[in-house]
């Protein structure tokens, strides 16, 4: 699965995208398997009312299921316009 | 191509005019330019974007909006990268029989583009621009939120 992340998560966890394989089965479970990690992903992961989250470009609510997800991004509420 | 994520500059005339180019069924056109603001005197800003989801979102945007109004055309150009103060940003043309029509579609567009494409705003030496809840209010007007699955 690639996992995305964009502006201040992508600055906070060091990196644009990843490849990694992963047994959650939701999007929140995604969450707390990256946040044991290393310290950086908690520090991108540490106030969720801050994160939206997009499976398959398309967004989701964080409880979202991850079945037969290829692609998973994280990233603050948008500002565009 | 209806939507546009591109770098490079807009020229309104020039897509008011291939909107219009042969056809006399438009009665009122309608067009929205977002411009980056100065803030205190500060320059520009960068404008990052998620390709591919952007389009998309931009598509389903624009056929929302079609679907809400009967449109003679549409069309969404939107900028990302690197932005000096004063520079344009987004394009919003809609057309239309009757000018209300255009109106709506056009802030319908707008409202659902400032917070639901996925663009971020990062403004030199000041950082990422949180977004506004005013921006998430005025979605509710519009009621059913298309973007939610």
């Amino acid at each position: 699965m690639n996992v995305l992340y964009f502006a201040w998560l992508r600055e906070r966890i060091g990196l644009p995208k990843e490849e990694l394989e992963t047994k959650a089965s939701t999007v929140a479970d995604l969450v707390e398997e990256l946040r044991g990690r290393a310290p950086r992903y908690q520090a991108a992961f540490a106030d969720m009312s801050a994160v939206r989250v997009a499976v398959d470009q398309e967004l989701v609510e964080l409880d979202a299921p991850l079945a037969g997800a290829s692609e998973v991004a994280f990233f603050p509420p948008m500002t565009g316009g | 191509m209806a939507v546009c994520v591109q770098v490079d500059d807009f020229d309104l005339s020039a897509e008011m005019a291939l909107m219009t180019a042969g056809r006399a069924d438009i009665g009122a056109l309608v067009s929205f330019t977002g411009l980056v603001r100065e803030i205190n005197g500060g320059g520009g800003m960068e404008l990052e974007h998620y390709p591919g989801m952007t389009e998309k979102a931009l598509q389903k945007i624009e056929a929302e909006a079609r679907s809400r109004w009967d449109l003679q055309d549409c069309r969404i150009i939107h900028r990302y990268g690197p932005l000096e103060a004063g520079a344009q940003i987004v394009l919003v043309l809609t057309a239309s029989k009757h000018r209300q029509m255009a109106f709506e579609a056009a802030e319908f567009i707008m409202d659902f583009l400032k917070s639901r494409a996925p663009f971020w705003k990062k403004e030199s030496g000041r950082g990422w621009v949180d977004a506004r809840e005013s921006d998430e209010a005025a979605l509710a007007r519009w009621k059913a939120d298309i973007t939610k699955t």
